[in-house]
């Protein structure tokens, strides 16, 4: 892989991002807003009984985690609508760049874009709530860097479904995270869904994520076989959603849709 | 760089796009692809550019088979325009051609960007973003990032489709100059046939996925006996075979 041609593919982002201030500001809305609401929401129901004692901390902590693997999934699948949108999309494929090269530029490029929206928030729940996800410690690391990888994992197959169906696609690309968000028991125990389904969501690192994070913001307990499990589990999709972005790429090929996908 | 494509086939489900092509592009010369629409001729690009991967035949380069070289390798030596595919319009000329200069490895970049900038006459909106550019002066911008790797093939698809008579001269005479002061090899589409014959050196008709003549303007006009190259067109187009 060459750097200076990933570099380059990233800095076709950036200047993106740069170039408009009611795109910087939308990064940074959604996130917040969401803060402001689950923190309200959390703190009501800290004041309305005793049993929701610390909900506030552990609800926003999730609250701000999902939006991390949120962020990075649809910027992933953002950046790539947008060469569609752009129709940038041959001039792209034609240039000297290794398909390698344009999944890892856009995976840099988008932790840059989580990272606008998601730090003021972050930052937004300290004086507000009283919130810090920071209390999780040196884990959170690992845990941001497995929601990321999954995040980037769902990125990878919203756009090998773009490549496969078209534009068309775009509408699952919105809607991807929403399919998995009740299986990966973000705000609530994997004991409240029903047997049958628990082992399904066992199988995505989402579950063993937002387990432990509750795990040491309750217990104060580090289960490292869990952030590892977590780990292992987001890198096999990642792994696995190369394998059919380049699937996506050669089948797109058979089909000659790269030369017209933005028409 | 020479290109051959030999046995060329593409067929997309049960409709053959392409059906059997050969021919020969000598190195450093300029060959017009013509035809009618939906004859194959963006099928037939799209597989030399590596976009589409034909059903069967090959395609060399400089004697060597596509599929054998790097993809990158054949990609960084080649480049391609069209009024069909856009540059990102949020972004500035100029970050257009930094960015693509920096995907095509361009060594001392800022200065080709300068002459690139220079020769097209685009200083006047370099700092503005792409998406706000007349058609004009997008297809000069488009021109530009087709040459900011100095390809050594040059894919050039109506390349002045939407100018007004004055640009689109400008950018005619531009291609000329730079054919004569360059060693590239061009494959032009386009319906406009005094710019075919301006600028080729021998042309290729096309029609329903075949090569169906080929030659000089000259020659073409004078074996279908027709007074000019649009004439000789609408002839080989309309023919029922």
């Amino acid at each position: 892989m060459r750097w200076h041609k990933i570099f380059g593919l990233c800095l076709r982002h950036i200047y993106l991002i740069k170039s408009s201030f009611p795109r910087i500001l939308d990064l940074i809305y959604w996130p917040s807003i969401q803060i402001f609401l689950w923190g309200f929401i959390s703190k009501f129901f800290t004041l309305s009984s005793s049993y929701y004692n610390n909900t506030v901390g552990i609800i926003l902590t999730a609250a701000i985690l999902y939006d991390f693997l949120f962020r990075s999934s649809i910027s992933y699948n953002m950046m790539f609508l947008e060469e569609i949108w752009s129709r940038n999309f041959t001039n792209l494929f034609i240039a000297p760049l290794k398909i390698s090269e344009i999944i890892s530029a856009l995976t840099l490029t988008a932790i840059f874009r989580t990272l606008i929206g998601t730090i003021p928030a972050t930052l937004l729940a300290i004086p507000l709530f009283g919130v810090s996800i920071f209390k999780i410690g040196p884990p959170l690391i690992f845990l941001l860097l497995s929601l990321y990888i999954f995040g980037v994992t769902l990125g990878l197959l919203v756009t090998s479904g773009l490549l496969r169906f078209g534009p068309s696609f775009e509408n699952i690309a919105w809607a991807s995270l929403f399919f998995l968000a009740p299986l990966g028991c973000i705000y609530y125990p994997i004991e409240i869904l029903p047997d049958w389904l628990q082992l399904i969501a066992l199988i995505l690192p989402l579950v063993h994520i937002f387990e432990e994070m509750r795990n040491i913001l309750i217990n104060d307990i580090i289960n490292l076989t869990a952030i590892a499990v977590s780990f292992i589990i987001s890198f096999i999709y990642f792994v696995l959603g190369v394998f059919i972005f380049y699937l996506a790429y050669y089948g797109a090929k058979n089909r000659g849709t790269l030369i017209n996908i933005g028409e | 760089m020479k290109l051959e494509v030999k046995n060329l086939f593409k067929e997309f489900e049960k409709f053959v796009a392409v059906d059997n092509l050969n021919f020969v592009i000598p190195n450093n010369t300029t060959i017009g692809l013509l035809g009618p629409n939906g004859c194959g001729k963006t099928t037939t690009i799209g597989m030399m550019l590596g976009l589409i991967k034909p059903t069967r035949g090959k395609i060399l380069v400089d004697e060597q088979n596509i599929d054998s070289i790097e993809r990158t390798e054949y990609l960084s030596k080649i480049n391609f325009a069209s009024p069909y595919v856009e540059l990102p319009k949020k972004l500035t000329v100029k970050q257009n051609l930094d960015v693509y200069g920096r995907l095509y490895g361009v060594k001392d970049l800022e200065n080709r960007i300068k002459d690139i900038v220079h020769d097209l006459s685009l200083s006047k909106f370099v700092n503005k973003k792409t998406g706000e550019l007349s058609s004009g002066q997008k297809n000069r911008v488009s021109l530009a990032k087709s040459l900011i790797n100095k390809p050594k093939f040059l894919f050039l698809d109506e390349p002045t489709a939407s100018l007004d008579p004055d640009i689109g001269d400008f950018v005619r005479q531009y291609i000329e100059n730079y054919k004569n002061q360059n060693e590239v090899t061009i494959l032009l589409a386009s319906h406009n046939m005094d710019e075919v014959e301006r600028l080729t050196d021998s042309i290729m008709m096309m029609k329903k996925g075949k090569i169906v003549d080929s030659g000089t303007s000259q020659t073409l006009i004078e074996k279908h006996g027709r007074n000019n190259l649009e004439e000789t067109f609408l002839k080989i187009a309309r023919s029922v075979k």
